[in-house]
């Protein structure tokens, strides 16, 4: 029993120092954002704020028309519409495909999927140069749509890959029963399928959402205003532009990383049931 | 993994014998079923792939150039002659092998600490989560303030604790920087390696590990005999995805970096992306990401079969 105990205790000081080790940087970039400017560029390091500077945020949360302000906010909206189309899309292609790939015996079906993983090697950058040129000529550059759409083609494989390994696990005899009931197949996939992957289903939910709202080399090309541009690339601009006011990207990198956070400690009960089957089928 | 699969097939073939026509059906209802997919993949993938191929083979020196010789295979002979060429790809392959080495070793070990009995095991797993949810430009804008030569807080707790008795330029050296780049990509990926090891763990049945402890098996047999091979499989997916996703590595090094200093941190991505975009070289650029792609197979190709061949034997 005592040596159980002080293995616990061991476990718990790990996790505190491993815990802690993880959130410092992200907690640093939370105090930059409500330290005054005066604070951050003193030596040595003024680690607790002299005030709550909340001025960064109400910049912009409240900048008029043209300011940094304005134009963060665009982004955020583009940023949202653009992530939740493509999740969207991904999601349902993806429970299509996916029960495809897990249920339906077909010529090539293996090698079908092993071509959706494989795309995943190809670099971005092998593509941008024709996929501006197509954008160009469908009028789609710089518009949230056009992002959506080269942006669905990443996240596919993902909702692909997680969604067939799940439905695999699922034991086929719900579904026979449900067909033999006289239900079709797409009968069977909504209404016995469906309510019994729901980790699968939010495994790759946030996974088609991270990687979405994390997109970067695609709108870093193919917009170039507040009418597409998305955060990754908005923030990028920010630190480019304000090298000394750390205060400032740290305000709105805590703000684009908000949504993102939200989902994942949400969602997170859900990674490993999620993708366990994943793990091991391959 | 193969047994489940053979079972279920001869199972299948029995039960469909006297209907032949349904199996029929399947194939056309998998045909509907995955043709969104397909559409919405290959119509944005296909037709760049093959432009990108061609244009490899001209000379083309600008979006909207009219005069493109046909060059064969000259551009891939300049890119393979460029010494920057050369020396990108040794910085990506340190990154590679550094990054997924350090973050495979400790996400095994995170991934045993997310499985262990914890109170409060869902605050710890909902910390880990964090840098995995952090989007890459922002990790990088962040480690970019905190590396800061002059107001960093990396200088300010070192200083302050007299670790260093002068600030630091640590994105100022090329050969530091390189490493600080994947200090940022350690802290930002490791979550995810750990989550998905943990997932792997947790498909381990735990009468092993009673069986293992009943036979006074220590931890490092238990960890060797039983966690190791079985895990197999999930490290295998993980070095593969890693490797892929490092070599590719962009957004972290523009978002900290831009490549520099002296090209210190710039990876064959990012040098692409130079020859491409700033000097306006589509049909160099266009041979080095086939190459990427070439180096990217081969890489996943060696992976799987020392895997393979070290591990699946143990299965």
């Amino acid at each position: 029993m005592n040596r159980q105990r002080r293995l616990s205790i061991l476990l718990h000081t790990a996790a505190v120092g491993v815990g802690t080790a993880i959130a410092a940087p992200f907690v640093l970039m939370i105090i930059a954002s409500v330290s005054p400017q005066s604070n951050l560029i003193s030596r040595p390091l003024k680690w607790i704020p002299d005030t709550l500077y909340l001025e960064r945020y109400q910049a912009i949360f409240s900048g008029g028309p043209n300011s940094v302000g304005a134009s963060f906010r665009a982004a955020f909206l583009n940023t949202i519409v653009v992530a939740t189309g493509t999740v969207i899309i991904a999601m349902v292609v993806g429970v299509l495909g996916a029960y495809a790939f897990a249920r339906l015996r077909f010529r090539f079906r293996r090698g079908f999927l092993m071509i959706f993983l494989a795309t995943y090697m190809l670099p971005q950058i092998a593509l941008l140069i024709p996929l501006y040129l197509m954008l160009n000529s469908m009028n789609l550059l710089d518009t949230r749509l056009g992002l959506i759409l080269v942006d669905t083609s990443l996240v596919i494989p993902f909702t692909l890959w997680i969604l067939s390994n799940y439905f695999a696990t699922i034991p086929e005899e719900l579904e026979e029963a449900a067909l033999i009931d006289g239900c079709t197949r797409m009968g069977a996939l909504f209404r016995v399928v469906l309510p019994s992957a729901k980790p699968g289903i939010f495994a790759a939910l946030m996974f088609s959402f991270l990687l979405a709202w994390d997109e970067f080399m695609y709108a870093l090309i193919f917009t170039s205003s507040d009418a597409s541009k998305t955060l990754t690339v908005s923030i990028s601009e920010f630190a480019g532009r304000y090298t000394t006011d750390f205060g400032l990207v740290a305000t709105g990198g805590i703000l684009a990383a908000l949504p993102p956070v939200i989902i994942a400690v949400i969602f997170q009960r859900y990674i490993v049931s999620g993708m366990a089957a994943g793990a091991v089928k391959g | 993994m193969s047994t489940a699969k053979t079972g279920s097939a001869t199972t299948e073939t029995a039960r469909m014998r006297p209907a032949k026509r349904r199996r029929e059906n399947q194939g056309r209802l998998a045909f509907w079923l995955l043709l969104p997919a397909s559409v919405a993949v290959f119509g944005v993938i296909v037709y760049p792939i093959l432009r990108t191929l061609l244009i490899s083979f001209f000379e083309v020196t600008s979006v909207l150039a009219v005069d493109t010789p046909f060059v064969g295979f000259a551009n891939y002979l300049s890119a393979l002659s460029d010494s920057g060429f050369w020396s990108a790809m040794g910085r990506t392959l340190y990154f590679t092998l550094t990054s997924t080495a350090l973050e495979l070793v400790l996400g095994l070990g995170l991934a045993s600490l997310l499985s262990a009995p914890l109170k409060f095991r869902w605050l710890f797993r909902a910390v880990v989560v964090l840098p995995w949810a952090v989007p890459t430009i922002v990790s990088a804008a962040m480690w970019k303030g905190i590396f800061n030569a002059e107001y960093g807080a990396l200088n300010a707790v070192l200083f302050q604790f007299g670790l260093i008795d002068s600030y630091h330029a640590w994105l100022g050296d090329p050969a530091l920087a390189l490493n600080m780049v994947i200090l940022a990509d350690v802290w930002k990926t490791t979550p995810l390696v750990a989550f998905f090891l943990l997932a792997g763990l947790s498909s381990i049945p735990k009468e092993l590990y009673e069986a293992a402890r009943l036979d006074r098996a220590g931890w490092v047999r238990i960890f060797r005999s039983i966690v190791l091979p079985l895990l197999v499989p999930s490290i295998a997916i993980v070095v593969v995805l890693r490797t892929v996703e490092a070599f590719k590595v962009f957004d972290i090094v523009y978002g900290m970096t831009r490549g520099g200093p002296a090209n210190g941190t710039q990876t064959i991505a990012y040098y692409t992306y130079v020859t491409a975009f700033s000097d306006q070289n589509y049909g160099v650029g266009s041979a080095l990401s086939y190459l990427i792609v070439v180096v990217i197979l081969l890489l996943s190709a060696v992976y799987l079969r020392t895997l393979r061949r070290s591990g699946m034997s143990a299965l």
